[in-house]
């Protein structure tokens, strides 16, 4: 090779790495691994969060939406206008928006969306949002009159879900394949057990995302998952199956580590019918004899904060309620003695797969073990824990992490798996669901936390946190999980 | 010939009705209802009925048995609970991985096997056996996902020749295809070679004894020309075997090789499965999985007689 050839050469690949670096520049297409595949892509129709994750917000929309920092604000219903006695919702929808089947977005497909989830025959995984509407009126193609059976405080929340988006009946038969949304991306492709594939929508009716394409992977190995990101095989790590990793990422420089919140209150749930757990003075001693940081850093190398009560620490209504529940081995000896059980007692701790309640569940069995209970494991898949624990109401102590939002509620259902039967409670739910006050909305949740606490209904422990990695330069990711979203149309690269 | 295909096949078919029956009886008994696994722990009474009614769930167990069988012999094998597509739609789609990489990783198992076991066997005790023994024992004694954990750090984190996982798919090309499932199949195929390699050896060393190898040397046969005439040939039968059962050990256990670089493949299918009781597509998958073993062992055995014609007589 002559001197000329090769100054040629060289400044060729000088030229060639420019022109890459205007590619690199303009850079919109994403890669983001989740750890499971949704089973499908219907989001009102199954309780597997990965299908929110892909589709909420980016296929499908709602009347309401949700946003980063856990806010409602309004989707496809620009404004609305409620009764004076908060019984009729007057929904005004927005002008212009079609689904990606190019059908324009009207009133009836939001009276079929809510009439679909309300049916009888209806597989909703979450039926009970839409338990209080009496019926679904079109007054005219933008303008939507829902008329609840009482005032519901939550409405507009629920109306955020991603089991509440709108759908199209000319579309709703292949939805779980082939899914049809208003949303600022369209379903792609799908290579099942690899990939996910959405792509930009040109006629969304909100401004245009920086993305243009958008792959979701599903590598669910903790090993294969740091792999992944290391080799910079993906780009972003929606929520991270191994915290024990997250400092390598933390001092590498090609990564940022995003450490945020879930709805997720993990709490070591009791039955409350089963003696001896029947015994408030057992229960609280269960709440003394558990060190919440401990389990924190042993179970997830210190991601989580500490919870005295079934609540997000995020949530402005939240009550700080751990000092109620404070580490006291001995004060749960004494309690234990009270209650008549001063040499202890033999009960069952139920653990589902993930690394929160099995590694968790080796620490808290040890911390009990120090106050005289002896809690044998049993480690169950999630199908076994459902039909044993959560409907067979077979157990004595389970671990498990209540992932749905504002989910306070589930201690007005007696039947609800923890057993807990409390009038307080029903007639404070009750109260709380017909106000709509923000103030007394805020004062009512505190006196339900406080009320759950001090009953010491099941054992608080920590709320789940959510940590993402990414490449250096993917902005507007949620740092929070105020619902299982990937919000697409917030995420753009640094340029 | 035709005699022992005839009886091979009947205990081929008896195998596969037995089969079906217990992996059915065996997968329907196992705890956990599929409708509440998907509608999880906010679901109400009535969604599920709707939904159990929906996945054919509400008949009894021996009409869905019966449903499942039939279906099963006119190429139908239902439509899976979870995703809701054709299980053998699935099938097919993982297949292109599975088989693929089955083969991959057993060719490269036989393409190091035989030289390293008959060149073991040749060169009996001296350095080079050694130092292949030495070696085969290693990769026996070392599981496949250690390997493949240190492929990916070598080769995909470090060097960045390969992804650290994944299937591109065939439609991106044939090279692109073999290029990802590379890793995979070397860590599949290192523990197999292994082992094959030990059985060739021994099995050569077994033939290098007897009488008519003595016999094809005194007719005038180098070392090298008897063992490669006669010795091979004759050592291939237990050779043949092992790779029979690796074959299969290979279709169907590769479910941690196939976690470990997320491959959408067969194992991972049933790993899936199984956690979602997604039943229609475990029994379906474990079925092909049977028929699949059960048809290369029948195979094997054509092979048998074909490489030993005395079998052909007995059996």
């Amino acid at each position: 090779m002559t001197k000329q050839m090769f100054r040629t050469f060289v400044s060729g690949l000088a030229v060639g790495a420019s022109l890459f670096a205007t590619q690199a520049l303009a850079k919109s297409d994403i890669t983001i691994a989740m750890q499971l595949e949704p089973p499908h892509l219907d989001p009102t129709s199954a309780a597997a969060q990965a299908i929110d994750s892909v589709v909420y917000t980016n296929i499908f929309e709602g009347l309401t939406r949700f946003m980063g920092d856990g806010s409602v604000v309004p989707g496809l219903a620009e404004s609305w206008e409620i009764s004076e006695d908060g019984t009729v919702y007057t929904f005004k929808l927005r002008e212009g928006v079609t689904f990606h089947d190019a059908t324009v977005m009207d009133a009836e497909d939001v009276k079929f969306s809510l009439d679909r989830a309300m049916a009888e025959d209806s597989a909703n995984a979450q039926k009970a949002l839409f338990a209080g509407i009496e019926s679904v009126e079109v007054v005219d193609p933008l303008t939507v009159k829902v008329t609840l059976s009482e005032p519901n405080g939550n409405f507009l929340f629920n109306m955020a879900w991603g089991d509440a988006v709108i759908v199209a009946p000319e579309s709703i038969d292949n939805i779980k394949t082939n899914p049809v949304g208003t949303g600022a991306f369209t379903f792609g492709d799908w290579v099942q057990g690899d990939s996910i594939t959405l792509n930009r929508y040109p006629s969304y009716w909100g401004d245009q995302p920086a993305l243009e394409t958008a792959t979701f992977k599903f590598i669910s190995d903790p090993t294969a998952a740091f792999a992944a990101m290391m080799a910079e095989d993906v780009d972003v790590f929606d929520n991270f199956p191994a915290p024990e990793n997250l400092p390598q990422f933390e001092a590498d420089p090609r990564f940022q580590v995003l450490v945020g919140s879930t709805e997720g209150e993990t709490i070591l749930s009791t039955n409350n019918k089963k003696p001896p757990f029947d015994d408030i003075r057992v229960r609280q001693a269960l709440a003394h004899a558990i060190d919440r940081q401990a389990v924190i850093d042993g179970a997830m190398f210190g991601y989580g904060t500490p919870i005295g009560t079934h609540f997000a620490p995020h949530n402005p209504a939240y009550v700080d309620l751990t000092g109620n529940s404070a580490h006291d081995p001995e004060e749960a000896a004494k309690l234990l003695a009270d209650a008549g059980y001063e040499e202890g007692f033999e009960t069952t701790l139920h653990l589902p797969p993930p690394s929160y309640a099995r590694r968790g569940g080796e620490i808290i069995a040890a911390q009990l073990a120090d106050v005289g209970i002896k809690a044998e494991i049993i480690n169950v898949e999630w199908a076994q824990w459902l039909e044993s624990v959560f409907k067979g109401k077979d157990y004595g102590l389970t671990i498990i992490s209540h992932t749905e939002p504002m989910d306070i509620g589930i201690y007005a259902r007696p039947d609800y798996y923890f057993q807990y039967d409390s009038l307080d409670a029903q007639t404070l739910m009750e109260t709380l669901n017909a106000t709509t006050d923000p103030d007394e909305r805020k004062k009512l949740l505190g006196d339900m936390q406080r009320l759950i606490a001090t009953d010491y209904v099941n054992g608080y422990l920590f709320q789940l946190a959510k940590l993402g990695v990414a490449k250096v330069g993917v902005q507007g990711l949620w740092e929070n999980a105020p619902t299982a979203a990937i919000d697409l149309t917030q995420i753009s690269w640094a340029e | 010939m035709l005699r022992y295909a005839l009886k091979r096949l009947i205990s081929l078919f008896i195998s596969l009705v037995v089969a079906s029956v217990v992996i059915f009886a065996v997968i329907e008994v196992a705890p956990g209802d599929p409708a509440s696994f998907m509608l999880g722990v906010n679901a109400q009474e009535d969604t599920l009925a709707a939904l159990r009614a929906e996945l054919g769930l509400d008949g009894s167990k021996i009409q869905r048995y019966f449903n499942w069988v039939s279906g099963m012999l006119v190429g139908d094998f239902g439509t899976s609970y979870t995703y809701r597509t054709p299980v053998s739609q699935m099938i097919a789609d993982r297949m292109w991985v599975s088989l693929p990489l089955a083969l991959y990783a057993l060719t490269l198992s036989t393409l190091i096997a035989f030289p390293a076991g008959i060149y073991a066997a040749a060169r009996r005790g001296k350095p080079g056996d050694l130092t292949v023994m030495g070696a085969t024992q290693l990769g026996i004694a070392v599981p496949n996902f250690w390997f493949a954990m240190m492929l990916v750090l070598i080769f995909a984190i470090k060097l960045r020749w390969f992804s650290a996982g994944g299937f591109a798919g065939w439609d991106k090309g044939v090279w692109t295809g073999l290029h990802s499932l590379t890793l995979p199949a070397i860590a599949l195929a290192l523990p197999q070679a292994a082992i094959l390699a030990r059985v060739m050896r021994s099995s050569l060393l077994d033939i290098l004894g007897e009488d008519f190898m003595r016999t094809a040397r005194a007719k005038g046969l180098s070392r090298r020309q008897a063992l490669w005439r006669h010795g091979v040939r004759n050592a291939l039968i237990p050779v043949l075997t092992i790779i029979g059962l690796q074959f299969s050990f290979l279709l169907a256990g590769s479910i941690i090789i196939e976690q470990v670089f997320y491959l959408p493949g067969l194992g991972r299918l049933v790993f899936q499965a199984i956690s979602a009781r997604d039943l229609i597509v475990v029994e379906s998958v474990v079925m092909l999985l049977v028929f699949a073993v059960i048809t290369v062992n029948f195979l094997v055995d054509l092979a048998y007689a074909g490489v030993d014609p005395r079998l052909r007589g007995r059996s």
